[in-house]
């Protein structure tokens, strides 16, 4: 636990500085500086900064991130996880592209343009019309598809509480078939090459 | 290169193909011939090595380059947001040498000078506070050996079997001795008022995708770390330099690298890296968050794909590591027959806190083909499961948290490969 003595280490930080690095955004909208952006403004913005990777409809390009789509997938053999489909707050969406996106020049686009940005990514989501502004003051207002698909770590009820036993260890079982192979996929790196 | 070792060089050659032509009568009692490598003085035997000058910090010996960081291209988009493996197929005891342990990057490895780090702790704390890293080093350390194991480590193998070595299906981890300074201790100084139940710390980095992620401030003052050296010496440039957060037991994200800012908060930020990252997706499409603890895991490391048998039947030593994020490891159980029975492995110390280690089974080869699996028990009478176990559970499409007993075919050549069993 804590202690009354303290070592006098460190100093005050100051407002701006803290002001300079502490830009999360909670789901509850707070941190969230003035400010809007639109739909269209967001398409534009996102052809220059992010097409690139994401595609011109946030579909991905290549093997780089799918940011819209994915619908109903999620119960599915291999879901498509995009911000449509699976992120649970718009917080986040801005926090993040705000703060370590476009990737290699993180940082770079100003408050209006993130709430573009993100205005454009609700839109390749079916999520708000084109003529959507997003803004500060609307922000809560989002209704985020898969809000309610989270569930806090239940591992201690649905497995801990099964798989507390004294284990098998003579006979614990008839026969031993090899149902799968890595060889057959053959997609290790070649280990000649390391040298 | 001097003369001498040059010289050196061509012993070896020389020796190699002596050896290759006494693997014949390898293992047996009695040479048939007596043995150049032990009748013919060798160069080493005879010239000079290196002198103590030549290395001021060494490398290992060329004869270990294949103990290296692998990367597996198809995994990532790129190689900056990607990951890289542990040889741990390669490595023996419980730490790991730095130098070839795992990097997990999401903008890349950044350099970040002592001079040029700050680290500013805010919040809802008394007084918000900046950190030079000289300040650090003035309060007082601790010590302790921990893994830090990717939560994706194993991930690629839910569906089944697929890549072929101990290296890249669990190479995702590494276990080091960390030198730093309690989180509390940081905490203490810049005052927390009031309750601390239901209250967050937010930690972030000081790269460009600042990884940042919400930890109970329960856990915080329990044994997170604030780390600057590991196995003796600073952080490796890939590991965080200067500082990294060490959070024993928990999937490594958490493990916040070149970490510049610690917040004090009322809910969770419920970051990218908690919300689209680091959830474990069920078979009806719900998703699990905060699965924070590694569960038991081990995974037998010789024989595996990577470390194939060579010597013929006879004695053989199985061997392997096993951790659990719950605590310490009491007993690893390893099978022949691919689960139909099971021996007890020896540990080769007493299992450490939220920490590898390293047991073996000593046992005699008949030559016969195997199914090796290594089954870990925890502190808590945890029982590693097996993956049909977990699909059971879990579906899969959770990605992260597989921590499923591993299966090795291997046959009677000796060679290992990647399997499933029913």
């Amino acid at each position: 636990g804590l202690t009354d003595s303290r070592l006098g280490l460190g100093r005050p930080a100051l407002e701006a500085e803290i002001a300079a690095w502490d830009v999360d955004i909670l789901p509850d909208g707070t941190g969230l500086p003035e400010g809007s952006g639109d739909v269209w403004t967001g398409e534009e913005v996102f052809a220059e900064q992010c097409a690139a990777c994401h595609g011109d409809f946030a579909e991905g390009v290549g093997n780089w991130p799918t940011l819209a789509g994915g619908w109903d997938t999620l119960d599915r053999k291999d879901p498509v996880k995009t911000v449509g489909s699976y992120w649970p707050y718009l917080s986040t969406v801005w926090d993040y592209v705000h703060r370590s996106m476009p990737f290699g020049a993180a940082q770079t686009l100003s408050d209006d343009e993130v709430y573009a940005i993100t205005a454009y990514i609700l839109y390749s989501n079916d999520i708000v019309d084109e003529d959507f502004t997003l803004s500060h003051e609307n922000f809560l207002e989002v209704e985020m598809p898969n809000a309610a698909g989270f569930i806090v770590d239940d591992r201690a009820e649905a497995e801990y509480a099964q798989w507390r036993a004294e284990p098998c260890m003579e006979n614990c079982k008839d026969s031993v078939e090899i149902t799968m192979r890595a060889t057959v996929l053959d997609v290790t790196p070649d280990q000649a090459g390391a040298a | 290169m001097s003369d001498i070792l040059k010289s050196s060089r061509r012993a070896f050659l020389r020796g190699s193909v002596a050896a290759a032509a006494g693997a014949v009568t390898a293992g047996a009692a009695r040479a048939a011939t007596p043995d150049p490598l032990i009748t013919e003085v060798q160069d080493w035997a005879s010239g000079l090595g290196q002198g103590v000058d030549e290395v001021p910090y060494g490398l290992p010996i060329e004869f270990e380059s294949d103990v290296i960081r692998r990367n597996v291209e198809w995994l990532t988009a790129d190689t900056i947001s990607s990951i890289n493996f542990t040889p741990i197929h390669a490595l023996d005891g419980t730490i790991t040498p730095q130098g070839c342990a795992f990097e997990r990057h999401h903008s890349g490895a950044i350099e970040l000078k002592k001079e040029d780090y700050r680290l500013m702790i805010n919040g809802l704390v008394d007084r918000p506070l900046v950190f030079t890293y000289a300040d650090l080093e003035r309060f007082p350390r601790e010590n302790h050996v921990y893994f830090c194991e990717c939560a994706a480590n194993t991930g690629m193998e839910w569906a089944g079997a697929q890549l072929n070595g101990a290296q890249f299906t669990h190479g995702m981890i590494h276990n080091m001795e960390y030198t730093g300074v309690p989180l509390r201790s940081l905490l203490n100084e810049a005052g927390l008022s009031g309750e601390t139940a239901g209250k967050w710390v937010y930690v972030e980095g000081a790269d460009a995708s600042s990884n940042g992620r919400s930890i109970p401030l329960e856990k915080a003052l329990d044994d997170v770390l604030v780390a600057f050296k590991a196995n003796g010496e600073a952080l490796r440039k890939e590991h965080g330099y200067p500082v990294r957060l060490v959070v024993p037991g928990w999937e490594g994200n958490m493990w916040i690298k070149w970490l510049r800012r610690i917040e004090v908060l009322d809910q969770p930020v419920e970051s990218r890296e908690e919300t689209s990252k680091y959830t474990d997706t069920l078979a009806d499409g719900t998703s699990r968050k905060w699965t924070w603890v590694m569960d038991a895991k081990s995974v037998i490391t010789s024989p595996s794909p990577q470390m194939p048998i060579t010597h013929g039947p006879g004695p053989l030593v199985v061997t392997g590591m096993a951790w659990t994020g719950h605590g310490r490891i009491t007993r690893v159980d390893v099978s022949r027959d691919g689960g139909k029975s099971w021996e007890t492995a020896r540990l080769s110390q007493e299992g450490g806190n939220k920490a590898l280690v390293r047991f073996y089974l000593d046992t005699d080869w008949d030559g016969g083909e195997m199914l090796l699996q290594a089954r870990a028990m925890d502190e808590t009478g945890y029982v590693q499961p097996t993956k049909s176990q977990l699909r059971d559970v879990r579906g899969e499409n959770s990605i992260y948290h597989n921590n499923c007993i591993q299966t090795w075919h291997v046959k009677s050549n000796g060679v290992a490969e990647n399997v499933e069993v029913s």
